[in-house]
């Protein structure tokens, strides 16, 4: 290795004019916002929205999410994601301070099955003040049971372990929501990834 | 399209870093599961140029209301390369800071100093083919924090990329050189390599330097390489 990583830093609790601006009412453009895909995007549209909770059970209300997904056939989004595109973008970007409950939340589709995996689920990046380093992990979906059961990467999880990564499916007045919390300590710590 | 090279936890902090104590409660404490990189590992955004518009590179000019920010003007060059030296082109870089009385533009920041109303302190810009980025600024301050008695931020600027997959994402931050308070500094602590500490802060340059306008630094960034052998499908 010619070169050494340049070390992570944390994101602090002032990012939001510069990463969330539009989320927070900055005045300053996105690249990404809570939107992963607009109206026009083909397949399921669903939100999926929960909490981050600390070591003590306390919401967080300083986190940054990031998500990034297949489409509803399982593709990436190959093409420059455009944060004013109204069909399927691929990535979101959500901060935890303006909700009254503190939570994330984006509206999507529910993706297809990339090729190599078994089930749908979406990538997901946590980043706050207090972390370091930022933390992968993967939001899978409890309605898709057959499926779960031939995805390497879930079943390669502690079975103890996998329902941190399971969110739950709710029908609401205003549509399909998909709901799992983040938890980053204790007895239900979600389950992160080295990628 | 291959596979990102593993990260090198040895470069970067641990999650619990009892020094920010900020970390004892939001740092998972199970270490990270191994999963094979397959497609998902080596995909990753792209964004088109109407990303960037044209003042979002100048920090000196991109909040100006009725005046000019005040404080030192800078201006950062650096390279965003892997591990391998390879330049990462067209890679967004985004940026934020506090102005040069230390002091952010989010509404939760109560550091008494000043807010400037020529200066958000927010910006992006993307590497050019060679990887290079450039941006004007000017040189935040440090400020107080909670972490402990008479704790103080060394000067910095927040740094985010994606790079050219969303496993290669970082969030960093660039520090100044001879700046005393990075020995003091338990987030710049939290890395314990000291010679990855070190590629954390930026570099004076007189060559950069721009005559009677701006004084120059030199801040490279250096993301995960590729594996060699294309990925298996």
């Amino acid at each position: 290795m010619a070169y050494g990583e340049t070390p992570s830093q944390t994101v602090g609790p002032y990012f939001a004019y510069g990463l969330t601006a539009g989320q927070y009412a900055y005045d300053f453009t996105d690249i990404a916002d809570p939107t992963v895909a607009g109206p026009d995007a083909a397949g399921e549209h669903i939100r999926i929205t929960g909490t981050v909770f600390d070591g003590e059970g306390n919401p967080v209300n300083d986190a940054m999410i990031e998500i990034w997904q297949a489409d509803a056939n399982g593709n990436y989004n190959e093409k420059p994601v455009d944060v004013s595109a109204t069909d399927f973008r691929g990535l979101g970007r959500c901060g935890t301070g303006t909700d009254a409950q503190n939570r994330f939340w984006f509206d999507t589709v529910k993706p297809g099955v990339v090729a190599d995996a078994g089930a749908p689920f979406v990538n997901v990046i946590i980043f706050m003040r207090g972390m370091l380093v930022h933390a992968f992990t993967r939001f899978y979906f409890d309605d898709e049971a057959d499926r779960n059961a031939k995805d390497p990467v879930l079943q390669s999880v502690p079975e103890n372990r996998r329902d941190t990564l399971i969110a739950k499916r709710v029908e609401t007045p205003t549509g399909i929501e998909y709901r799992i919390d983040i938890h980053m300590q204790g007895d239900a710590e979600t389950v992160f990834f080295d990628v | 399209m291959s596979t990102f090279k593993p990260r090198d936890w040895g470069s970067h902090a641990p999650y619990i870093a009892p020094g920010y104590k900020s970390t004892l409660l939001r740092g998972p404490t199970q270490a990270p599961l191994a999963i094979k990189s397959g497609l998902t590992e080596s995909t990753g955004p792209r964004f088109a140029p109407a990303s960037v518009r044209e003042l979002d590179f100048d920090l000196t000019k991109n909040g100006l209301v009725n005046g000019e920010p005040l404080g030192e003007r800078i201006v950062v060059h650096g390279r965003v390369m892997d591990t391998d030296g390879r330049p990462q082109p067209n890679t967004l870089v985004e940026i934020w800071q506090a102005n040069a009385a230390g002091r952010y533009v989010h509404k939760v920041d109560q550091h008494d100093a000043p807010l400037d109303p020529n200066f958000r302190g927010s910006g992006r810009c993307f590497t050019d083919d060679q990887g290079n980025y450039k941006f004007y600024t000017i040189k935040p301050g440090a400020y107080p924090w909670g972490n402990h008695f008479n704790a103080w931020r060394p000067n910095h600027i927040h740094i985010s990329l994606f790079g050219p997959g969303f496993s290669t994402r970082l969030v960093t931050q660039m520090y100044f050189p001879g700046d005393p308070l990075l020995d003091l500094d338990p987030i710049f602590l939290g890395t314990e390599d000291a010679a990855a500490r070190e590629r954390l802060i930026a570099k004076f340059s007189i060559d950069k330097t721009e005559e009677g306008f701006a004084l120059g630094y030199q801040f490279d960034i250096v993301l995960r390489g590729r594996n060699g052998t294309p990925m298996e499908n």
